[in-house]
């Protein structure tokens, strides 16, 4: 069926499969292979997307269901600089503390970070550890990824200018 | 190569894979597109053992977009069967259930179709038609004379029963004041990567070259590939610049690569399969070790432990996969940081109708730390001696290293008693006993867990001749290859797939250091498996060591050649020189610069000594330190280094909820020379997560029938941001003499001791009400259920 879908601020016209999930959509139709497949059922967190401000998973949603939402992937967190190869603070500040290791779970979880900061600037590593607890990553056991998010915020907030 | 203070090495150098990553631009298998390619679906049997008598795939092919369907016996009659390394000929397995079916979820048939989707329509349509058989799931019913057996041919399910005895165990269990025994069990879980295996296949005809793109951490990959499908290795061409999204040791999908390749070279297609989350728990071959452990220790009053009688049975799953051979790897640490003189060890792998194993983190040494460790926690109790006290006792002194263990390893180097002390100037143990004796106090069960344990690392094979005499493996070499170009900038090649190990850094970092150019300059490459020199992948904690070291001696060869061209234009002779940053200085003031260098050796051949080659480029393949001796009398030496981890835990739980909390978390950890800090510390943490994975949650739990009943990440469960305790590493660094920087591996640290830490802390929690586990898991389930029924 033919839908119209907003992905990182383009609005189109596709033609989809009604059974078709959203994570299927971005990565095999949109050709936007920074969205990971990790479970299918919604536990890993690898998936997740921005969709109206908020982290979803994206292997729950259909596509179909996404009409007249605004959905941001990872390519689209830092839009203007994705060609350029620049960092954004929160990107940046996950390869100073290197808050990961294989990079498979990387792209949820900085969006899970982006989220999180978007709605709080000064969180406490406990906010931090429940922002992510959604995102598993098999890895780092977490303690580079909170530093990371924590050097992330102070940056943002102008708390630390190094 | 003998310098403290190093450039890069050791420095917090930002490692050069992340920006790919957070991004999402990696280059994962399951991103890699090719033209008209087809996708895969399986067929799975639900039973644990079946003989398979028809399967209708006739509707299957009828729908539209489906293209083939392929079978067992198709394949076992155009491909040879799995290798496995030991010497069970009758034990054959192949991508395919040929025949029978021998554990609930094998694959049957493989459907290909132009979408995924599409082929998991057509599974549905396809009638499979079985007699059911009967079964075993117990390793020690496994053993029993009127077992079913799963490879009938093959004519028991034991795939391999060793017996060793390493010193005089006789007199030392005589000579002992006590002994005590005790069984503990290891459960099945596994490293369970959040990428799923994956694999592209694609055979090219006009080249007769077949591509293969795969989520790979595997040795000698290709040329497994090309003797399964009678192909020469030289027409197998795996990509080595494919991203594994995690593999901690499982990412072998041999099975699916065979399969893939097989349908492509049929169809002449590119072939996608890519498991899905219930495959790759169920059926992708991938669990870890699944361990009962008979221990008797023989120790005097005084806590010196004299000698130690361990019988290790492996559940290994249905074939033989990688799980026979990580009995074998423990041999290597079998006595972990202790004086204990003498070891009988039986180890005994058995079949049954569980999914196959393969290699996971520490290939069986966490599973054998956890026994060690156990024990040792068990005779502090016996003789009413602080645990900390007893293993002081018989901890190995650094002045005693190298140490030869009884079972023929030579360890390197060590400082366990400063390990130990720094922990506790950071973490004090009396502070801590108090702090446990408070929460008690107030209504916790509280403990304090403790772990010493090593990290043989190196990546040393020499368990396979050891436990197959018929193998006579003696190298596990690794290489690296540069080149300077003619612009004078370096490009250095490895040759293997990474899985989150930062080997780009590795190597840059380190040809950056000795050759004092900017490792951010230095472009890694990753060629295929063709254009590649021999190597064995990132197993055995061993890329530090083995690629580091190869990357290391390339870089001083080129810098030995830099020095003789400009001995030869400076009329000094090489000893007389100074290299510094690329530029060679003479003791006369004269000097010869990096784009001099550049110049002579890409375009004046008659400004270089005579016979020099053109060009500047150097490779090194290198042989593991150490290795190279077949064993003898039972005996091999095996890894290289040995590296030390100490884990400090104190835990709590209300006694009725059980729901551990992890109050604090110290480890030390001594890996010798640390190449990057944030890596190394990476490491110790994820493994240390892990670790409390396997302890506390994680399980392939199977019911009485056969199923898996932990298939997906709602009962499989793996530890979150939620489960993971902030963690205090205490770094010390003991160099190894055996390595170029004094490195030692790293890969599994953290995970090779947390178990056993976190499973003494609930038992030292549960000590006060005499209740004690003595298998992991420790779900929190069974542990309150064990205070309400001593309730009751």
């Amino acid at each position: 069926m033919k839908i119209e879908l907003n992905i990182n601020n383009s609005i189109k016209v596709y033609d989809v499969e009604p059974r078709l999930t959203l994570l299927d959509f971005i990565r095999d139709e949109m050709k936007l292979k920074g969205t990971h497949a990790g479970c299918e059922h919604g536990v890993c967190g690898a998936c997740t997307i921005i969709l109206n401000g908020e982290a979803v998973r994206s292997c729950m949603v259909l596509a179909v269901q996404a009409v007249g939402d605004e959905i941001i992937t990872i390519e689209g967190i830092n839009a203007k600089e994705e060609r350029t190869g620049e960092l954004n603070v929160l990107q940046d500040a996950f390869c100073e503390a290197h808050g990961m290791q294989c990079g498979y779970c990387t792209p949820g979880m900085v969006i899970s970070a982006e989220v999180l900061l978007s709605k709080n600037s000064n969180p406490t590593r406990e906010e931090v550890r429940e922002a992510i607890s959604g995102n598993i990553c098999r890895c780092t056991g977490y303690v580079q990824i909170v530093d990371a998010i924590m050097l992330a915020a102070e940056r943002l907030s102008g708390r630390n200018r190094k | 190569m003998e310098k403290s203070n190093y450039n890069f090495v050791s420095k917090n150098r930002r490692p050069v894979e992340d920006k790919r990553f957070v991004t999402g631009h990696g280059n994962f298998v399951a991103d890699i597109d090719r033209p008209d390619m087809l996708h895969v679906a399986i067929l799975a049997c639900h039973e644990p053992s079946a003989s398979i008598d028809e399967i209708d795939f006739s509707a299957a092919l009828k729908m539209k977009g489906v293209i083939d369907v392929i079978t067992g016996k198709e394949l076992a009659s155009a491909t040879k069967p799995l290798m496995n390394g030991l010497d069970t000929p009758n034990v054959k397995r192949y991508s395919l259930a040929v025949e029978q079916v021998r554990y609930a979820g094998e694959w049957v048939c493989a459907i290909v179709a132009k979408s995924r989707a599409i082929a998991e329509d057509a599974a549905e349509k396809i009638l499979l038609k079985t007699t059911s058989l009967k079964f075993v799931l117990d390793s020690e019913k496994a053993l029993l004379p009127k077992s079913p057996i799963v490879h009938e041919n093959h004519g028991s399910n034991i795939l391999l029963e060793k017996k060793f005895v390493w010193g005089d165990v006789f007199q030392d269990f005589k000579k002992s004041d006590h002994q005590i025994s005790y069984n503990v069990n290891w459960g099945r879980n596994s490293t369970v990567p959040v990428e799923t295996f994956g694999v592209v296949a694609e055979w090219n005809a006009w080249k007769n070259i077949l591509d293969v793109w795969a989520s790979i951490q595997m040795p000698k990959f290709s040329d497994h590939i090309a003797f399964v499908l009678g192909l020469r290795a030289n027409q197998v061409r795996v990509h080595y610049d494919v991203d594994v999204g995690g593999s901690y040791g499982v990412k072998r999908g041999i099975k699916h690569t065979i399969l893939a390749s097989y349908i492509s070279r049929k169809l002449h297609r590119p072939i996608r399969l890519i498991e899905d989350r219930l495959e790759n728990m169920r059926s992708g071959d991938a669990h870890g070790p699944e361990r009962k452990f008979d221990v008797t220790m023989a120790f005097d009053s005084d806590g010196i432990i004299h000698s130690m009688k361990m019988r290790a049975l492996d559940n290994a799953g249905a074939y033989a996969g990688r799980a026979p051979f990580q009995l074998g790897k423990p041999i290597g640490a079998i006595v972990g940081p202790y004086t204990i003189s003498s070891v009988e060890y039986l180890a005994l792998s058995v079949t049954t109708n569980k999914a196959v194993q393969e290699a996971v983190r520490g290939f069986g040494q966490a599973p054998t730390n956890y026994a060690l460790e156990t024990g040792i926690d068990r005779i502090a109790n016996f003789l009413k001696m602080d645990r900390m006290e007893l293993r002081q006792k018989n901890l190995i002194k650094s002045n005693q290293f190298p140490y030869i263990i009884p079972s023929g390893s030579e360890y390197d180097s060590g400082d366990y008693q400063t390990v130990i002390k720094k922990v506790f100037a950071s973490k004090n143990y009396k502070e801590l006993i108090k702090e446990r004796d408070l929460l008690r106090k107030n209504g916790l069960m509280a403990g304090i867990g403790i772990a010493s344990c090593l990290e043989p690392s190196g990546g040393n094979s020499s368990f396979e001749p050891l436990l197959n005499s018929k193998n006579k493996t003696t190298t596990w070499m690794e290489s690296c290859q540069l080149n300077i170009d003619a612009s004078g900038t370096v490009t250095a090649r490895i040759h293997t797939t990474s899985s989150g190990q930062g080997h780009e850094t590795l190597v840059s970092t380190i040809v950056g250091e000795i050759l004092e150019i900017d490792p951010d300059e230095i472009c890694i490459a990753r060629p295929n498996s063709i254009e590649s020199l021999p190597g064995n992948s990132p197993v055995g904690s061993r890329m530090a060591i083995m690629l580091g070291g190869a990357a290391g001696k390339a870089s001083k060869k080129l810098k030995e050649k830099i020095i003789i061209i400009a001995a030869h234009k400076l009329g000094f002779k090489k000893s007389e020189l100074i290299y510094q940053k690329g530029s060679v200085f003479a003791p006369d003031g004269s000097s010869m610069s990096w784009d001099e260098i550049i110049e002579f050796s890409h375009r004046r051949i008659d400004q270089l000594p005579d016979g020099m080659d053109p060009g500047l480029a150097s490779f090194d393949i290198m042989q593991v330190p150490t290795g190279g001796n077949l064993p003898k009398d039972d005996k091999v030496h095996m890894y290289p280094c040995y590296s030390f981890e100490f884990h400090l835990v104190l835990l709590s739980f209300d006694p009725i909820i059980c729901k551990p909390n992890i109050r604090s978390y110290t480890v030390g950890h001594d890996c010798g020379t640390v190449i990057n800090p944030s890596i190394v510390s990476g490491m110790t943490y994820g493994g240390i997560a892990h670790g409390i994975g396997a302890a506390l949650l994680e399980e392939f739990a199977y019911d009485d029938n056969g199923q898996l009943m932990t298939q997906s990440f709602l009962d499989y469960l793996i530890p979150s941001s939620h489960e993971v305790p902030e963690i205090k590493i205490i770094k010390h660094s003991t160099p190894s003499p055996h390595t170029f920087f004094g490195q030692k591996g790293s890969g599994e640290s953290g995970y090779l001791g947390a178990p056993a830490a976190i499973s003494s802390a609930i038992n030292d929690a549960l000590s006060p009400i005499n209740i004690s586990f003595l298998s992991l898991p420790i779900r929190m389930s069974l542990v309150s259920d064990a205070i309400a029924n001593q309730n009751e």
